[in-house]
């Protein structure tokens, strides 16, 4: 764990932050990142019952909570009513905040901090939910990408393995006979591979 | 074709947006219309602030919301269009339905009785020192708010003091109903049928009854997009508009609802969607089905005209409710994010009748008169 100079990371560390998200390994993510920068006093928030009361037990000086989740318009009424949380919340209310507030719809987080609260005492923890949401989210796709290639794969084996049985091909010409297929038909071989599985089945 | 990506939130009066979209109109205007679906409204603003979106459909008081910077960082959002009126419905629990009904209203009674029932309910739990019910509506910023909010006070209810109102997100609705946590709500179609139907709730009001040919969504964009893109928001309203017109036509609902059911774009039953479409609505578990006068008007009465006394009516409406305090300068800013101006240049080509005037006085179920020249006088209510 990184330490940090005492100065001002002192008393930072005494914000509180709230994490609304229901994705399990995200918030992990994000909560971990927060508390190796310096800022122990993160709760996570994963039950949306009663959300309001909770944000108004928990008082937090800053909520972040995923584009996702529906629940962000119940958020946006704090800012109506004032009287239903000790300190008043906003969103970002600067036009100076526009770049804050492209880069996190854009990694898909929205932020919230108490008012009065120094922008520039939450900005690195704003820049910390940015990276670390844009992180999960490309760890999420690459996750997705190779999920996908092995599927691929798996089924590509399978109906080798069917053609050079049936066909008494070698593997490497049942290969050569889907991708000569694949290519006559503007289809990729993991396409063709797929049909003479499916095919297979249907035929048995 | 110029591509342009339009953020919606999936509820009935989407229809608008989709069928101009899959049913060629933008197509016809050289335009092709990527809908994105959201998950919130807050999304729909911050995406359409920082320009993901290029428009979006939008609640209404959205635009005057933003424009006024409230909440939020101020970006002047304009609504050069309408996308309908109505489409919503006030609900009630079962158990609060049964409740009224001891009082003396029934299955379809106007808004007048409605309210006198739950006045009545609200007093005896008062006087068995109950604490408040609690009602559901979408977004502060929104026609379900000021419209519950309206129908309350006009029958003795104090919104924030009788009852408390809270943001429900429609899916999330059913299971606040079940868990108890609300009693109420104000929402639009196809989410009271939902409820109705999951045996949760009985529809006692629409909002049309409360206030006839009351608006709900816009069309929403940036007001300096609007000015960079004249032609494509001029060729976009023109789509909207035969779009609505093919909407309305029953003839059409049918398909209407077919489309508006797949996944990408509401994902429920048709037959829940045509409910609305129809104005022919189920009201309770039980099956009770009522014709609801004018219940959403896609294209009919003016539907699309942005007109400028709605955004002042929700002006008056934030500062009653206190959502804002009163500037000079507001209301003039207010009405200004309603765009009547870049409506009836676009449609000039189509040669269709449109209103002579960009304002008009508006009636409410309680026979109360909002005359948007004088200001003055619905303030002091």
């Amino acid at each position: 764990m990184a330490v940090a100079p005492p100065s001002r990371r002192m008393s930072d560390s005494g914000l509180h932050i709230l994490l609304i998200d229901q994705n399990v390994a995200r918030a992990s993510v994000l909560e971990e990142g927060l508390k190796d920068a310096g800022y122990p006093q993160v709760t996570v928030v994963r039950d949306m019952q009663n959300l309001l009361r909770r944000i108004v037990d928990e008082d937090p000086d800053v909520i972040f909570i995923d584009l996702e989740n529906p629940n962000r318009d119940v958020l946006e009424q704090m800012f109506q009513v004032s009287r239903c949380v000790r300190r008043p919340i906003a969103m970002f209310v600067d036009r100076s905040d526009s770049d804050m507030i492209k880069a996190a719809v854009e990694a898909g987080v929205g932020a919230y901090i108490v008012d009065g609260l120094k922008k520039e005492r939450v900005k690195a923890i704003l820049d910390m939910a940015v990276s670390r949401f844009n992180a999960f989210s490309e760890l999420r796709e690459e996750l997705e990408r190779a999920r996908l290639a092995l599927s691929e794969r798996k089924i590509l084996e399978r109906a080798k393995g069917i053609l050079m049985r049936q066909k008494g091909l070698t593997e490497e010409a049942a290969y050569g006979v889907m991708r000569k297929a694949a290519m006559n038909e503007g289809r990729r071989v993991a396409e063709i591979a797929q049909a003479v599985v499916t095919a297979t089945e249907l035929l048995k | 074709m110029t591509r342009l990506i339009i953020g919606f939130i999936p509820l009935l009066d989407c229809a608008t947006l989709v069928a101009a979209a899959e049913r060629g109109f933008a197509a016809e205007e050289g335009l092709e219309l990527t809908l994105v679906r959201e998950t919130s409204w807050a999304n729909i603003r911050d995406r359409l602030i920082v320009g993901q979106f290029d428009a979006a459909h939008m609640l209404g008081p959205m635009a005057v919301a933003s424009t006024l910077g409230i909440g939020h960082v101020r970006v002047p959002i304009i609504a050069p269009c309408a996308l309908g009126l109505g489409g919503n419905a006030i609900a009630v629990s079962v158990r609060l339905w049964e409740q009224m009904r001891r009082e003396g209203t029934a299955s379809g009674s106007p808004p007048r009785i409605q309210g006198v029932a739950l006045k009545r309910v609200l007093a005896a739990r008062l006087r068995e020192d109950l604490g408040p019910l609690t009602f559901g509506m979408v977004y502060p910023f929104s026609c379900h708010n000021y419209e519950l909010r309206y129908w309350l006070a006009a029958s003795g209810v104090d919104p924030d003091r009788d009852v408390r109102l809270v943001v429900i997100p429609p899916p999330l609705l059913g299971d606040a109903m079940r868990a108890g946590q609300i009693d109420g709500f104000c929402v639009g179609e196809p989410w009271s049928s939902a409820a109705v139907d999951s045996g949760l709730s009985v529809i006692i009001s629409s909002t049309a009854a409360i206030w006839p040919l009351s608006p709900e969504k816009v069309l929403g964009c940036r007001a300096e997009w609007a000015e960079g893109h004249r032609a494509e928001l001029a060729a976009l309203i023109r789509a909207l508009y035969r779009a609505a017109l093919w909407c309305e036509r029953p003839e059409n609902h049918a398909e209407l609802a077919m489309l508006l059911s797949e996944p990408r774009h509401v994902g429920i039953s048709p037959d829940l969607l045509r409910r609305g479409l129809s104005a022919r609505l189920t009201l309770t578990p039980g099956g009770e089905v009522e014709e609801l006068t004018d219940f959403y008007l896609p294209s009919s009465h003016w539907a699309m005209f942005p007109w400028k006394s709605h955004a002042l009516w929700f002006y008056t409406q934030m500062v009653r409710w206190r959502q804002l305090e009163l500037v000079a300068e507001h209301p003039a800013l207010a009405t200004g994010s309603y765009r009547p101006d870049i409506y009836r240049a676009a449609l000039a080509p189509l040669g269709v009748e449109l209103p002579r005037e960009d304002a008009k006085i508006e009636v409410f179920f309680d026979n109360r008169v909002f005359d948007p020249s004088d200001l003055v006088s619905w303030l002091g209510r």
